[in-house]
């Protein structure tokens, strides 16, 4: 790694947009809250009944708008609220992870995870975790918009 | 229009478990007031305690959390935490109940659960809920979720640890001002009308088994802890390790039937659900860390329940579980290892040992000793020989005239037995109760809403401080200047507490004066705090969903507070993307779907005659629809019971009651010929001997039964000496003592044809079914010889006093494996060829007559109905419910119920609180005239569908259909939701091609502006 990326990595904050699903991964974030469990700061959550009604387009748009990273959380297969919209959400990302490969983007810049209402710890460990690795690819390269 | 009634339309629920919770909310939907009584601080119960339910390993706290919340929400309960019922007086309509309760030192309504006083509360104490395994402070929360939302101060202790010492230190740290330190008990006096008892029951406390070594070596752990050490918020935050040193463990030990099963300490009965647990544990230790190697030491796999068997065969298979069939005689611990050896006697009484790093002792459920005196003090309810309270298996629900029971209180059982029960226990007070229902709820009047949709938007956001929660971390000034420079925001300020009444006022203030016409409140989480704001937005004339809350406390200063300057940048950025949100909201009218206040119930069978009578007693009219001639269902095949009641009698009598209540309109020889309609108005074609009748309904109740399944082998129906069990049983029935010979040789087949590949479940009652024709041989002549060949003896809870019964008289229990099954040879005679895995060697039983247990197959119109009704199967054929645990009588599909053997096979006591319970859940429904739909439902815009029908396909709820519509002279196919059905996931809405479906509240125009706001500068 040259220097020069190595300064990028140092300094760069990635921002990362979430789309939580209320029931489970919503109220783990929250838990993590109540446990006081630190994190990066870098994630901006929004709430969504569950995982299943995340639209691709939404986390195409975030990414279009230059967000380094998506994440989206749901229930524990078994566990969704809707009996299945997780299940859906799982389909619908591995075929939107295809898509962002035509636009120039790494797959790993939108994540999916299962976070119950009682992994609060596991909620902040994902966090720091997508956190490291979006600095690790860097910045956006569709990133036009946001100035950080 | 005043009802008159000397009955009073409130009901006390003691005990604040999963049970009285939902007992509680039942009732409280049905429009009576509750008061939900709890003895501990918080209600939850043994559910919060635990980490995951079989048989579907889902989350306990995920999906208890929610009903907890709805339970403090809820206008019509009233919750009245650390009280202690102490007396009961009056009579059924009119009861007074005496309670105390203890003084909390905080207040419930003040408290804003920061968690401020437990950071400086010098004392610490063992924390409880999480068994010693953790300490807590004197002042504390007992769990993260717990409800009511706030702290308590413990001035009492343990007993070996002194509580607070009033040093006054919280007092000074409080900003809310909730703490009290001179508050005193209270007496508290309330007038119900009827009583339900859920306080439960607790787990064996196995020090008195001083063979475990149970608090002597640190390495054993009861089962109820070690759910603690799995779970993600427990001690060790779910990572598998031992108490002695910390390090994971690779060899654990769970051993079954600790307390249960137990004649040494009293506890004759199998608690029922510990088989099952301790497979679930093992499977997700194994999750959590696959190098672990679970054994399981046991006598019975009692795999009774639904689904259960494909869970224990996933176990073993899938996971490694190694189950070995044993008897303990004692653990002892390697003292320089911390290890512990395991001494036991293995199926063939060979003395064995092994070494485990981790014992788990899977304990079972008891009534203690000071909780007997108790009852039989205080309460002077009648206790059988185990001290659960004792009912009458024909009306299992009720303790007396008035008082009813749900949970584990009666016998020990999993969730959703309980949960059954609690609903039954509704349905009972309800009936007693209908003349009252209504009416001493309150309902409270706002004023009309203001019509903003023509305004352009003027947002005011309210900035809390959260004491020093948030303002403590973040620069609340530098986000107030922030938020005034968004667009369309009027008024911006900043709040020490935005919760408490005040501020709840000043909102409404604020709103006027400023002519705001949406609202946003940056706080805490709106888990649990938006009910309370919007309920402001109405009082103040706008529409509650006008409103949104900026997460800044859970999801900003109490997770960064270690960067506070990127922490209030966050914060900003949550309230500007909150803001973009808001100024696209529109007020949303929760649409009123109409109800037809009455019921059809589908299957004339126990469950149906009792779901029914149930509805009809709570005052709706019913039509019940039985396809054969006269009612009564499989209970017309049941000769006699193992209890002695009469069920013929029972039958005769309850065929009367319904058809001579003048509510219900029975239908025999008839079947549904179709149904129409969603929850609230249906409409069914009732096909009759005589025509087609109409009804129109709001709810519809399936109980429409199993059949009895009819095996192929064993040279049954070819040799008239093998026979059903309840061939059997109609035989035995009309014998008289002396028509069975001194030696005649009776050989049952358990689990014929079933527990297998093809059909891979247990029926459940077929042991008993067993036990109950081998305990009458008995009676007819003690000579006789009865051979029972079992793979697993289900003799669950106190089921278990027959097969003692059994094996005092001198039946004969064989064990035989699943890839082992008993041969029969007929050769003239029949010989019946088993391999006793004790002897190691084939036994050889001629028998003179072989008796097949077959179990039950799903009624032959489950599948007719299910496709008419649009409900689902399981893999074995029977009804699919809505949630496992917790929606046990409810179809996914709202409106629709189900109870008895078409959910699995069961117990007619069973049959009844579940036909009880599926009554309760409808009378939710039928008790208003209209039903409010989700707020968040989705919507088409028709303009822009296409008609391609993805969202028909991907409804989970079968809320959507396509219609067909002229417009403008063209002919058009798109969706349309039904808002009685929809339920709001928005799932739809994702899968939508053309945008034309939207979720209210969730727009997609409102989540792109949030999304775009997230870029910009900060
Ligand atoms: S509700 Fe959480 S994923 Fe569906």
């Amino acid at each position: 790694m040259n220097d020069e990326k190595k300064d990028i990595e140092k300094d760069f904050e990635p921002k990362i947009v979430g789309f939580l699903c209320n029931w489970c991964s919503y109220a783990g974030a929250d838990l993590a809250g109540t446990s006081r469990i630190q994190y990066p700061p870098n994630i901006r959550i929004i709430r969504v009944m569950c995982s299943g009604s995340v639209d691709s387009m939404y986390i195409l748009r975030a990414l279009l708008e230059g967000a380094d990273g998506v994440f989206v959380g749901g229930c524990h297969p078994g566990d969704c609220h809707y009996i299945d919209g997780n299940y859906k959400a799982r389909r619908r990302m591995v075929l939107l992870q295809n898509i962002l490969a035509t636009l120039g983007l790494e797959k790993e810049r939108v994540w999916i995870r299962w976070i119950s209402a009682s992994e609060g710890q596991k909620f902040a460990d994902t966090m720091k975790e997508m956190t490291e690795a979006i600095k690790k690819l860097g910045p956006n390269p569709i990133s036009k918009k946001w100035n950080i | 229009m005043v009802k008159k009634t000397n009955n009073i339309g409130a009901v006390a629920v003691v005990g604040g478990g999963i049970a009285g919770v939902q007992s509680a909310l039942d009732l409280a939907d049905m429009g009576f007031k509750v008061y939900l009584l709890e003895k501990s601080p918080t209600i939850g119960g043994v559910m919060a305690q635990l980490d995951k339910t079989f048989p579907t390993n889902d989350c306990s706290m995920c999906i208890l959390s929610p009903k907890l919340v709805d339970c403090s929400r809820h206008p019509n309960i009233e919750l009245l935490t650390m009280t202690e019922i102490s007396k009961i007086e009056g009579k059924p309509g009119n009861f007074t109940v005496k309670a105390t309760q203890k003084p909390r030192y905080i207040d419930i309504e003040k408290c804003t659960s920061c968690g401020d006083c437990a950071s400086v509360c010098p004392i610490k104490l063992p924390n409880e809920f999480e068994f010693g395994l953790s300490i807590r402070k004197a002042a504390y929360k007992p769990f993260p979720q717990a409800i009511p939302n706030a702290y308590v101060i413990d001035k009492e202790g343990d007993g070996k640890h002194r509580g607070c010492v009033e040093c006054g230190k919280c007092v000074k740290e409080c900003k809310a001002g909730a703490i009290n330190h001179d508050e005193k008990p209270k007496n508290i006096k309330l007038s119900v009308g009827a009583i339900i008892i859920a306080t439960g029951s607790t787990p064996f406390d196995p020090i008195i088994k001083p063979e475990f070594g149970y608090k002597k070596y640190p390495n054993v752990l009861t089962s109820i802890e070690f759910e603690r050490v799995l779970s993600a918020s427990g001690p060790f935050e779910g990572k598998i390790i031992r108490p002695s040193d910390k390090k994971p463990p690779k060899k654990i030990a769970w051993i079954h039937c600790v307390g249960s099963r137990d004649k040494q300490v009293g506890n004759e009965y199998c608690s029922a659900m510990c088989c099952m647990y301790t497979a679930k544990e093992a499977v997700i230790a194994k999750e959590h860390d696959s190098n672990i190697e679970p054994t399981v030491f046991y006598i019975d796999i009692r795999s009774f329940g639904k689904d259960f068997d494909k869970y224990i065969d996933r176990a073993k298979e899938e996971h490694g579980l190694h189950y070995v069939r044993s008897r303990i005689s004692e653990i002892v611990e390697d003292p320089k290892t911390k290890d512990l050896i395991i001494r036991y006697e293995d199926d063939k009484d060979q003395l064995k040992e092994d070494r485990f790093n981790l014992v788990v002792l899977s304990v079972g459920l008891c009534i203690t000793q000071a909780r007997r005196n108790e009852i039989a003090e205080k309460l002077g309810f009648n206790v059988n020989d185990f001290g659960f309270v004792e009912t009458n298996p024909r009306d299992p629900i009720v303790i007396k005239p008035g008082i009813f029971v749900a949970g584990s209180f009666v016998e020990p059982q999993a969730i959703p037995e309980s949960v059954m029960q609690a609903s039954a226990a509704a349905a009972n007070a309800a009936a007693l109760l209908k003349d009252a229902r209504g009416t001493l709820v309150k309902e409270k009047k706002y004023p009309a809403e203001r019509d903003v949709t023509q305004e352009k938007p003027r947002i005011g956001v309210f900035i809390c401080h959260c004491g020093i929660n948030i303002g403590g971390i973040l620069n609340i000034d530098e986000i107030v200047k922030y938020t005034k420079n968004l667009d369309d925001v009027v008024y911006a300020d900043a709040n020490l507490y935005t919760c408490s009444e005040d501020t709840q006022k000043k909102i409404a203030e604020v709103i006027k004066k400023h002519n705001l016409n949406r609202l946003v409140v940056a706080a805490c989480t709106p888990r649990t705090h938006e009910p309370l704001f919007k309920n402001s937005l109405r009082e103040a004339g706008l529409n509650p969903h006008l409103f949104e809350m900026a997460n800044i406390r859970e999801q900003c200063s109490w997770v960064h507070s270690d960067k506070p300057g990127l922490a209030t940048d966050k914060a900003k950025k949550l309230i500007e993307m909150t803001v973009a949100k808001t100024r696209l909201l529109q007020p949303i009218c929760e649409s009123q779907i109409p109800v037809t206040q009455k019921a059809l119930v589908i299957g004339g069978g126990i469950a149906g005659m009792t779901s029914a009578l149930s509805l009809a007693n709570q005052g709706y009219e019913i039509a019940l629809v039985e396809k054969e001639p006269f009612l009564g269902g499989y209970l017309k095949k049941i000769s006699f019971t193992v209890d002695g009641i009469d069920v013929k009698k029972t039958l005769e009598e309850t065929v009367e009651k319904v058809e001579k209540n003048p509510l219900i309109k029975v239908f025999t020889s008839s079947v549904l010929n179709s149904l129409n309609g969603y929850v609230g108005s249906y409409e069914a074609e009732i096909k009759t001997a005589k025509g087609i009748e109409k009804f129109n309904h709001g709810v519809t109740l399936v109980a429409i039964g199993a059949e009895e399944y009819t095996p192929n082998s064993y040279y049954y129906g070819k040799d008239l000496r093998v026979s059903t069990q309840s061939e059997l049983e109609k035989k035995l029935s009309d014998l008289l003592p002396g028509q069975i010979h001194d030696g005649e040789v009776f050989v049952m087949i358990q689990c014929v044809e079933s527990r297998d590949e093809k059909r891979p479940y247990c029926s459940r009652i077929c042991c008993m079914q067993a036990l109950k024709n081998a305990l009458k041989i008995k009676e007819i002549n003690p000579y006789a010889e009865v051979f029972i060949l079992y793979r697993d003896l289900m003799t669950y809870g106190f089921l278990e006093k027959y097969y003692k019964q059994a094996r005092e008289k001198g039946v004969m229990f064989l064990q035989y494996d699943a890839d082992n099954k008993p041969v029969v040879h007929n050769n003239h005679s029949l010989i019946v060829k088993v391999f006793d895995p004790m002897l190691s060697q084939n036994l050889e039983l001629p028998a003179d007559h072989i008796i097949l247990s077959t179990g039950l197959n799903p009624g032959n119109s489950t599948e007719h109905i299910s496709k008419m009704l649009k409900v689902p199967v399981n893999s074995d054929g029977f009804f699919l419910e809505a949630h496992v645990k917790l929606r046990p009588v409810d179809f996914s599909t709202r409106g629709v119920f189900f109870a008895g053997n078409c959910h699995m096979p069961k117990f007619i006591n069973e049959s009844i609180y579940q036909a009880q319970a599926a009554a309760a859940r409808a009378a939710t429904i039928l008790a208003q005239p209209s039903l409010s739909a989700e707020p968040n439902t989705a919507f088409v815009d028709e303009d822009l569908c296409s008609g391609c029908r993805l969202c028909i396909s991907i409804c989970p709820y079968k809320a959507i259909e396509s219609v067909d519509e002229v417009k403008n002279g063209k002919k058009i196919t798109h969706a349309k939701v039904n808002e009685a059905l929809c339920m709001g996931c928005g799932t739809c809405v994702s899968a939508c091609p053309s945008g034309a479906m939207q979720q209210k509240g969730f727009k997609d125009k409102q989540i792109l502006a949030m999304i775009a706001s997230v870029g910009g500068s900060e």
